[in-house]
């Protein structure tokens, strides 16, 4: 194995118990603050210990017994947490999962969203945070800050650790959710080839979103967001080319894509809305990044099918992002001069997207207008910071 | 837990009062009531506000200086608050959330 595939198995195990251990000592402790620091605490040793001593065959059962001893150290003098402390043991494989509880505390809509996507990655997924902060390309101080004031927060503020009612569960699933799929965006975009080295934040946002579809197996949109991430994914080895530089849906090489897997996740979203039957913003995300995995090439696109979905998705959300990829839908469907026509209306709103200015930059280019399609790519240029849109749109401003 | 809502005004707000027929703002006075009793068990007191053109704000370090009108010359101002004694921040919010009048409900708990 080489170091990176080490690393990341690792953080494979550390993910599939850190949570479980939180969940407990939540629930035992009935201070977030105490039991997050603990866990952190069996984390940051394991990730020490485990690649010289190798991981241990109760990898559960270590973490557990680490966190017991640390805390029955440090909370020396709270002899309240000190008995709950001794009776802390890995919930039996029967014990229902605990986790829901978990990330809705750390998705509470009283959190910023920062402070939701670094307690998440810390308490449900163990990330340190070291690694949060090399992931979003930030201070670690401000990760750690972010996490203290959040925490500070949910202690002084009176952020309850119980499961809300169920009329409220479902809109607080759905800021759970928009984490998730923050998460997921922010590693798909941020992923280039020179960063090879920091953690792949989408592998997170899935494994996240698969927790949730097992949790809550009543809301639809938890299976269409994992379906929605796994159809991302499943394309990951087509979207850079060798020297790393970000290659567009028209010029991928389709034999790169992970067919098994589009074709699972296309199974999952189907099964979904037909249990269902109650389409939502990721459904309907993920059904239209079906219908471009499924072309067999870019020309066999089923564009009057994604035009209608994008339109059914503009019913639900009305935001101005998905307005230009509709307006894409449009160009396909029926023009660049229609499509350019429904840019108008996103000029103010995403005056600061990038991708704004690269798609007017190309519905002027194929209407002949050479000039104003420079002007916008050189605006979408200064707009981005990501080193693989930057090559790309610098490339284009060279050739043309 | 104690929380105090604080009842947070927009201009908007004020020009829609404003624009009400007597019907409408006794409709709308008695909404408020009726949410007073509804929540007559959680909440402990509360107070309307004068208007904000009867706030006068003292800044007293530094040279001291006397301003008329409220601290923050925003658009947004506090026209009152009521203090409720709830578990915890959810149940606060669903107090909050169900208020009928003004647009914004900041919600702070006591220290």
């Amino acid at each position: 194995m080489s170091g990176r595939d080490a690393d990341e198995a690792l953080a494979r195990v550390v993910r599939e118990h850190a949570g479980r251990l939180a969940a407990s000592l939540v629930s035992l402790l009935g201070d977030f603050s105490a039991a997050e620091d603990l866990v952190q605490d069996a984390v940051e040793t394991a990730l020490r210990r485990w690649p010289a001593e190798g991981v241990p065959e109760r990898p559960d059962a270590w973490l557990y017994t680490v966190a017991r001893r640390r805390g029955l150290d440090v909370l020396r003098r709270e002899s309240n947490h000190r008995a709950k402390l001794a009776r802390l043991r890995p919930p039996a494989p029967a014990e229902p999962d605990d986790r829901l509880r978990l990330i809705l505390i750390c998705c509470h809509p009283a959190l910023s969203r920062a402070a939701q996507i670094a307690l998440t990655l810390r308490v449900v997924c163990g990330l340190n945070t070291a690694q949060i902060a090399a992931a979003f390309l930030v201070p670690e101080t401000t990760v750690a800050q972010r996490v203290t004031r959040a925490k500070r927060k949910i202690a002084e503020a009176g952020v309850p650790y119980r499961m809300p009612s169920e009329a409220e569960t479902a809109e607080r699933l759905g800021e759970v959710l928009a984490v998730v799929y923050l998460l997921f965006n922010e590693g798909y975009l941020s992923s280039t080839a020179e960063r090879a080295h920091s953690r792949d934040l989408t592998g997170d946002a899935e494994w996240l979103a698969s927790l949730l579809c097992g949790l809550a197996p009543n809301e639809p949109e938890a299976a269409g967001l994992l379906a929605l991430i796994r159809l991302h994914r499943a394309r990951g080895a087509a979207r850079f080319d060798p020297e790393g530089r970000l290659v567009l849906l028209p010029d991928q090489d389709r034999s790169l894509w992970d067919h098994h897997a589009i074709e699972d996740a296309i199974a999952l979203l189907t099964r979904a809305a037909r249990r269902h039957r109650r389409p939502g913003p990721y459904q309907l995300q993920a059904a239209i990044v079906a219908c471009h995995a499924e072309a067999p090439a870019w020309e066999d696109t089923d564009w009057p099918q994604i035009l209608t979905l994008y339109d059914m998705l503009r019913r639900l959300d009305p935001s101005p992002v998905t307005g230009l990829h509709r307006a894409i839908a449009v160009r396909h469907v029926r023009g660049p001069g229609p499509a350019l026509a429904e840019l108008a209306d996103l000029a103010g709103p995403l005056a600061g997207y990038p991708l704004f200015h690269a798609t007017r930059a190309d519905l002027l280019r194929a209407l002949g207008r050479a000039e104003e399609a420079r002007r916008a790519d050189a605006e979408a240029l200064r707009l981005t910071a990501n080193p693989a849109q930057q090559a790309l749109l610098r490339d284009r401003l060279s050739w043309t | 837990m104690k929380y105090v809502l604080m009842f947070i005004e927009t201009e908007e707000f004020a020009e829609e009062l404003a624009a009400m027929g007597e019907l409408e703002r006794d409709a709308a006075y008695a909404a408020v009531e009726r949410w007073f009793a509804e929540h007559a068990d959680r909440i402990t007191h509360h107070r309307h506000l004068a208007p904000k053109e009867t706030a006068t704000t003292l800044r007293l370090r530094g040279e001291p200086m006397v301003t008329d009108g409220p601290f923050m010359e925003g658009k947004e101002v506090v026209s009152g608050y009521a203090e409720i004694e709830v578990a915890d921040l959810d149940e606060a919010m669903a107090v909050a959330r169900s208020w009928p009048a003004c647009p914004v409900v900041e919600i702070r708990p006591l220290a």
